[in-house]
């Protein structure tokens, strides 16, 4: 299986059970994981991001057997952001970066995001982007106005030559329903399961937009990982739909290393 | 075993009370769910009427009636209307087949108008559930806390109390109820964050924290995964998962003559 939604690091207010990468990496294992695709907690708010980037390169490079992928950190709106993205892709070898639109204060309607998307599609890069990273009511008081993030001005620029590839993590409780099918057939994007929430949630999601856009994603070790497994139990997928989800769409963005 | 304590009708894409109900009964089925606690019905409002109260009370008293064997009615009552809520105890539980009480966010669980839903509650041997959140937004009006719970609890020392959602934020949740030895968590309701379990276990007892899932706007799934990826006992597991419900509900069962 594929999770496309992991963390390193430590998550800023308060230790988890499987924040260090052997303790991850094992309970991964444990699940039938094979690859994780993973950030960094410490991008949400640090601003030295190559010295994040380069610690999570090395922590993948360190723990786990080649399960751990890494994706780096990059905020457009600093200053020199594309140097960067060239070093995600050319010095630690990254398949992809994973942005965090709301902790580092802008829209995806900022001029900035859509030169982000470009350099990274021509670059290849898979673009993960984290909605959310938690129940904004479970916010601590310093971000209790943490800006939302609207996916919806992604769509016009999904169609742009550089055709970015991108991915919406725990992007499930922000879009649904109309907007995410209009969303999910604008280009080249998918959405995790992680925050997906309701009984046989799976199955009413796929009812919704169908499996081919949809990607295993535990947002682990926030959430305990077992959460997104057992939802595929609780969702009775076929076969074919579980495989979809949990290795074959991922494949799909990402070939094997 | 499990026994889930926290479930309700609205939400299930489903039109009556029997096709929610038996939605519910399918999934948990999938998920080795053995029990329900149901309460509330569809739609829902904030500050129900009287007449709002007795007709979601109807819908559940109809989900309940072919799955006696699989699911408990909790009687759906509302500080701002405490005769019609003894009123419908009386119909619900002491006449009929619930077996504990909900309280959601119509009014404060400190106010003195709580006293004598509770006292009521106790001499019937009902468990109570006081939904609770700390919202980092601010709550609703009538929303109570975790602290407003320990409150009422400190007035009725001998009551059967549960903190539903364990405030939310449940860092805060379980130190707020933390000296109120006769409140139980509910751990469901509350995204599935690791350490949840973990940490109500360790501040409370394993003996104080109940699974619930708050479905079906929350899954089976995410919320029985907060216990299953726990780091904790197996022993303190089955306590959680389900022991510890029939434990509270074991004076009001017994007296009703149900077997469980």
């Amino acid at each position: 299986m594929i999770d496309v939604n992991v963390s390193l690091s430590r998550y800023p207010f308060r230790r988890l059970p499987c924040d260090e990468p052997e303790a991850l990496v094992a309970r991964l294992r444990g699940l039938g994981v094979t690859e994780a695709w993973a950030g960094s907690f410490d991008a949400l708010l640090h601003r030295d991001l190559a010295a994040v980037n380069a610690r999570t390169a090395e922590t993948c490079r360190r723990h786990g057997d080649g399960l751990l992928r890494p994706f780096g950190a990059v905020d457009p709106t600093l200053p020199d952001w594309r140097e960067e993205l060239r070093r995600c892709q050319e010095v630690h070898a990254m398949p992809g970066v994973r942005l965090h639109p709301g902790y580092h204060g802008y829209g995806l309607d900022v001029p900035a995001f859509a030169e982000l998307l470009d350099e990274a599609g021509g670059r290849g890069l898979v673009v993960q982007i984290a909605v959310r990273m938690e129940d904004e009511r479970t916010l601590h008081p310093l971000l209790k106005a943490l800006p939302r993030t609207d996916p919806a001005p992604l769509i016009p620029l999904l169609a742009r030559p550089s055709q970015p590839r991108v991915v919406l993590l725990n992007a499930l409780r922000t879009v649904s329903g109309e907007p995410l099918r209009r969303l999910l057939a604008a280009g080249e994007v998918w959405v995790d399961v992680g925050m997906l929430e309701g009984l046989e949630g799976i199955k009413r999601l796929v009812a919704q937009v169908g499996i081919d856009r949809l990607l295993l994603g535990s947002h682990a070790p926030f959430y305990v990982p077992e959460a997104a497994h057992l939802q595929l139990k609780e969702s009775a997928l076929s076969a074919a739909q579980a495989e979809a989800l949990t290795r074959g769409n991922a494949r799909r963005i990402l070939p094997a290393p | 075993m499990i026994w889930d304590v926290h479930t309700h009708l609205a939400g299930s894409g489903e039109k009556t009370p029997e096709e929610s109900i038996a939605r519910l009964i399918v999934a948990a089925d999938r998920m080795g769910i053995d029990r329900l606690v149901v309460f509330m019905g569809d739609p829902w409002s904030y500050d129900p009427s009287p007449a709002d109260l007795t007709r979601q009370n109807d819908q559940v008293l109809k989900a309940l009636d072919h799955w006696h064997h699989r699911a408990f009615g909790f009687v759906y009552v509302s500080v701002n209307h405490v005769e019609a809520s003894l009123r419908e105890i009386d119909r619900c539980v002491r006449d009929g087949p619930m077996v504990g009480l909900k309280l959601w966010v119509a009014g404060r669980c400190d106010s003195p108008e709580a006293d004598a839903l509770v006292l009521h509650a106790q001499g019937l041997k009902a468990l109570v559930f006081q939904h609770t959140w700390i919202k980092a937004q601010g709550n609703l009006p009538g929303e109570s806390t975790p602290m407003d719970l320990a409150t009422l609890a400190s007035r009725h020392p001998e009551a059967s109390l549960v903190c539903g959602h364990v405030g939310g934020q449940w860092e805060l949740g379980v130190r707020a109820v933390r000296s109120a030895s006769n409140v139980a968590v509910d751990l469901g309701g509350v995204d599935a964050t690791a350490g949840i379990v973990e940490a109500a276990v360790r501040e409370l007892g394993a003996e104080r924290v109940l699974y619930g899932s708050d479905a079906p706007g929350r899954s089976f799934a995410t919320q029985l995964a907060k216990v299953h990826g726990a780091d904790i006992s197996e022993a303190d597991r089955r306590l959680v998962l389900g022991e510890n419900l029939r434990r509270l509900l074991r004076p009001i069962l017994q007296a009703k003559g149900i077997e469980a």
